[in-house]
């Protein structure tokens, strides 16, 4: 799944061939039939706060704009809802090939224009490495203290606690090892 | 709802569903059991994965929703509760299905091979099979049916069944009114809720604002994770409760130990049950 990657790429500013290959070999789908319709982009409820709109970062990558593409907010925004596909007339798996286009950034260390999301996903992988299920005040304290924003939503973690619906112990599975062993990247709980 | 008659089912219910959203789990379990369906839990189950696995790392994810498929018994269907974690576990079914080096990969780590004729359902699947015996037990209650995206799918499972229009159908059977309106189908803001309350904030009080406006007393939501961020992140003057799915057909079906999940809610939906006596 892994595919090269060099600084001389990620530095090109100039669009780039084979770029759209790796992203569809990746993704598992043949992108290249969207029609630039933007149907996506009507369906798509994070549209507003996109700057170049669904069918806009599958276009990029079409061109080859490999930096343009992985470095946008556009990739981050995407929440994986499959609207777009509802909506599009060509069958495109736009969530899978956002999913492609995130993972690629994050293997090539290109610049996050969503560092904050990127870092809640990072603990919730972190969590999941730790219990096997998701520990959601967990989660959201590390995340709130990794964005130094202790303190930010603190009415919010205060009601769901009085209300009981964020518990102070994990959910955690007994054959964790079996977990463990799927996160070869990821290191002792610390990350 | 007609009774199935002791139907064994193994049940996936998911990290929302046992943790942050209890009342949704214990309501389900009830209105299964009056439905006649025998739930066991799938032993040890783990996280599906969640959109941060499968939006960043989608082998790691397929491998985790894997781990969940290889522990379902054979012969019996897997009832999964949350819209987002069948999604993952059906795409991993489908991919195991289509692909030989998925199941190989399986294989090696599960040391069993896939089950391509597991039978992977939703809650409104069920539903959908029972006859529904109508009545009046809702007395009326406007309610505005939330989807958010569990009706949108990507391109491979677009050709499976549909359930637009059920939680309709099934919440006008026992006498509630649901409302016509406009974001029924509109994404809740999932983990942008957490991660970037900014643009999640506003999506969630669009979807509130349009319920209201269309004259409905109540949400009903079909996911856990869509109740949870409505009623976290809604910042409007006027809100309406937002129940569960499970916990109104709970109420239809008077299966009667709801009230310790009402307290539960952020937004308090005693005042509206209490107007409309139920």
């Amino acid at each position: 799944m892994r595919t090269e990657s060099s600084d001389k790429k990620r530095n090109n500013a100039e669009p780039e061939g084979g770029f759209c290959e790796e992203i569809v070999r990746r993704s598992g789908d043949n992108f290249r039939r969207c029609l630039h319709c933007q149907c996506c982009g009507s369906g798509c409820p994070v549209v507003d706060a996109m700057k170049y709109r669904p069918n806009g970062v599958i276009r990029l990558v079409q061109l080859g704009f490999r930096r343009e593409a992985l470095e946008s907010s556009d990739i981050w925004l995407c929440m994986g809802c499959n609207t777009c596909s509802t909506e599009c007339p060509m069958a495109v798996d736009i969530a899978a090939v956002m999913s492609a286009l995130r993972e690629t950034a994050v293997e090539e260390g290109a610049r996050i224009a969503e560092p904050g999301i990127l870092n809640f996903h990072k603990e919730v992988l972190n969590s999941i490495k730790r219990y096997g299920r998701t520990h959601k005040l967990e989660i959201m304290m590390r995340h709130k203290l990794r964005q130094l924003e202790l303190f930010s939503d603190i009415d919010i973690g205060l009601k769901m606690l009085s209300k009981r619906k964020l518990d102070l112990r994990p959910s955690k599975i007994r054959n964790i090892s079996a977990v463990q062993k799927l996160f070869p990247g990821l290191t002792g709980g610390k990350e | 709802m007609k009774n199935a008659g002791e139907i064994e089912i193994s049940y996936f219910p998911g990290c929302s569903l046992a943790t942050t959203a209890k009342e949704n789990n214990e309501s389900l379990i009830e209105v299964c059991r009056h439905m006649g369906y025998r739930l066991t839990e799938l032993a040890d189950w783990n996280c599906c994965g969640s959109s941060s696995a499968h939006g960043i790392k989608p082998g790691l994810g397929f491998n985790l929703s894997c781990r969940n498929l290889s522990l379902a018994p054979e012969g019996i269907p897997l009832l999964v509760a949350c819209p987002s974690c069948i999604l993952h576990l059906k795409q991993a079914h489908s991919l195991l299905k289509r692909n030989e080096s998925a199941r190989n990969e399986y294989e090696r780590l599960w040391g069993r091979q896939a089950d391509s004729e597991l039978k992977i359902l939703h809650f409104f699947e069920l539903m959908d099979g029972s006859g529904c015996i109508p009545d009046t037990t809702l007395n009326g209650l406007k309610c505005a049916p939330y989807y958010g995206c569990m009706l949108a799918r990507p391109p491979e499972l677009r050709h499976e069944k549909n359930y637009h229009g059920l939680m309709e159908k099934i919440l006008s059977c026992y006498g509630a009114s649901p409302v016509r309106w406009s974001y029924s189908s509109r994404c809740c803001g999932t983990f942008l809720s957490a991660a970037k309350p900014e643009v999640a904030g506003p999506m969630v009080n669009k979807i509130v604002q349009n319920a209201v406006d269309s004259g409905a007393e109540c949400i009903v939501t079909a996911c856990a994770m869509c109740h949870l961020n409505i009623e976290i992140r809604c910042t409007l003057k006027k809100v309406v409760p937002i129940f569960h799915f499970s916990e109104l057909l709970s109420i239809a079906f008077k299966t009667g130990t709801g009230k310790n999940w009402f307290a539960r809610h952020l937004i308090d939906p005693a005042p509206l049950l209490k107007s409309r006596e139920l």
